[in-house]
């Protein structure tokens, strides 16, 4: 009966067939639930959300174009890499500087003294507070967008790659200086790949953070994007386009996702990694 | 390109059979206390020993006698508190691969091959990607892991993984050995094993050994000169020197003999008396 005496190929088709109920579920619900105007918890009135086929219509259109022929046609493409754009150089900024910083931390005392006061004292404002200041130093687009982008996931790699540097075993370094590796180079040789794990995570925090944030910079004064399409669709009440917003985000974000996973495979090549 | 060449084959050759040179250790007025200003605890105290150039020192004694701080600080690891070391005349100030160090518990890099472990030394000193690959083969070969030169550290024994931290130091070509109970960790025919195969390493490649392990029989097996250190926290007072005893029993011992037995006796009432008594 246990998964272990199944041929692979049956345990994989039964884990799919099992994915599927409860969504379709959900779905179904979700036409009845606008149909017959359903009141839910938290005053949700489901009245005003478009049928789920108004979504997949305009989510088919808003990639291909050829059904609605609006303002929306076709649009996502550009929208994607607009926010693509802004994900990737926000996120490739704040590990290029959090993960030096967090390797440095972890193994010094003093330049962990030097930041860690001011690295705690920031941690805790959420980018949200950050908004007001930010638009009026910086202005709004794509400067202040990618700024809130860096500075939201500067913070959990910083202290994902802070951690794993602390737990590298001791007896690591000792192998390294005794074999003749200088400081510099135990650094980059020892360090950073036993730490590589604890850095990963804070990664992927980081950049499920900059899908986040890159909604709210784009809420304002940006007018391309998957944020900004969001934006624009409110304000004209095209609900369904507010939806199909919403999944593309979350398709984007959960496949930017398996590609940092798959790309740190790549990077260690089914190397045994420190548990 | 042929100057790195022929750098390995001389570090080859002189495994084989290594032209004389300085690898004397020098340790005087040596102690060690742990703890703040005030609250000292020492944990070694007076320890003076000389070691020769080519020398096998075996250093045994009780749990907490100061024989692993000795060795760190040997391998610069950990500095002492007073007293100085000298190896091949110059003092130590930090750990170096002169020292060379086989840890009980392998610390190799998980994420390297066997043969990236042991080409990791000579890298570090600058030796081109094939010369050092070449040159962890021909250590591989000598520790009998040619076979397993591509795998992962975590694939293999610990006896094997012991052979390959052997391996990785001995690529470094160093003067001294310094080894903390490498083989206590392993079953007992993997030691036998080891410890034959570490006698035959010493007498090929001449290096200086320094050896710490609690096995009484190990140390007279293996050693020229077996250092007994006695004391400790635990007694009350600190780890120091009890006595040197030289093994003259010559390079084929057998530990069944009455003379290995009639050594071991000794070191073995040395041990206890320090443990009972101070």
């Amino acid at each position: 009966m246990s998964t272990r005496t199944r041929a692979p190929g049956q345990g994989l088709t039964r884990t799919v067939l099992l994915g599927i109920p409860v969504p379709v579920l959900v779905v179904v619900l979700w036409h009845f639930g606008v149909t017959h105007q359903w009141e839910l918890l938290f005053g949700i009135r489901m009245g005003f959300l478009p049928y789920p086929a108004d979504v997949a219509v305009s989510l088919w259109d808003f990639a291909f174009g050829g059904l609605r022929n609006d303002a929306f046609s076709g649009e996502l493409w550009v929208n994607l890499g607009a926010s693509l754009g802004r994900v990737g150089a926000g996120f490739a900024l704040a590990a290029v500087l959090a993960i030096p910083l967090g390797i440095f931390m972890g193994r010094f005392y003093v330049v962990n003294s030097l930041f860690d006061a001011l690295i705690n004292l920031l941690r805790p404002i959420p980018a949200t507070a950050w908004v007001p200041l930010v638009a009026l130093l910086i202005g709004i687009g794509d400067q202040a967008t990618i700024f809130l982008i860096t500075l939201s996931a500067f913070f959990p790699i910083v202290l994902g790659t802070i951690s794993g540097a602390r737990q590298v075993p001791p007896r690591l370094i000792e192998g390294a200086q005794m074999l003749g590796s200088n400081p510099l180079r135990i650094l980059y040789q020892v360090v950073v790949p036993a730490s590589a794990p604890a850095i990963i995570n804070g990664l992927r925090i980081g950049l499920g953070l900059a899908w986040v944030v890159l909604v709210l910079g784009e809420t304002v004064g940006v007018r391309v994007g998957l944020g900004a399409t969001i934006s624009l669709a409110r304000d004209i009440v095209r609900t369904d386009l507010i939806v199909v917003g919403m999944i593309c985000i979350g398709l984007a974000g959960y496949l930017s996702d398996r590609l940092l996973v798959w790309l740190f495979q790549l990077a260690f090549r089914g190397r045994p990694l420190m548990k | 390109m042929r100057e790195s060449e022929s750098t390995v084959s001389t570090a080859a050759a002189a495994t084989l059979s290594r032209p004389e040179r300085q690898s004397d250790i020098g340790i005087s007025g040596l102690s060690k206390s742990y703890g703040l200003p005030g609250h000292e605890v020492m944990a070694m105290n007076d320890v003076t020993l000389d070691v020769a150039s080519g020398e096998f020192v075996a250093i045994v004694g009780a749990s907490g006698c100061g024989k692993s701080t000795l060795l760190r600080i040997l391998a610069g690891f950990e500095k002492p508190s007073t007293g100085t070391v000298l190896v091949a005349g110059a003092p130590v100030t930090g750990p170096g691969s002169d020292r060379g160090v086989v840890f009980q518990d392998y610390g190799l890099f998980p994420w390297l091959t066997v043969r990236e472990n042991v080409a990791y030394g000579p890298r570090q000193h600058g030796v081109g990607r094939r010369d050092a690959r070449r040159a962890a083969d021909h250590f591989l070969e000598l520790v009998g892991l040619t076979r397993s030169a591509s795998k992962f550290p975590g694939q293999l024994s610990g006896g094997m993984q012991q052979r390959v931290a052997i391996a990785r130091v001995l690529a470094n070509d160093p003067a001294v050995l310094l080894m903390d109970e490498p083989f206590g960790a392993l079953d007992a025919l993997t030691r036998t094993e080891l410890q034959t195969e570490l006698r035959r390493i010493h007498r090929a490649n001449a290096a200086t050994i320094v050896f710490v392990t609690h096995s009484i029989e190990e140390a007279v097996y293996l050693a020229d000169r077996v250092v007994v250190m006695t004391g400790g926290a635990a007694h009350g007072v600190p780890g120091h020197i009890r006595q040197i005893v030289p093994v003259n029993l010559g390079d084929d011992r057998d530990p069944s003999s009455l003379e290995f037995n009639a050594v071991k006796r000794m070191i073995a009432d040395l041990v206890h008396e320090g443990s009972d008594h101070v």
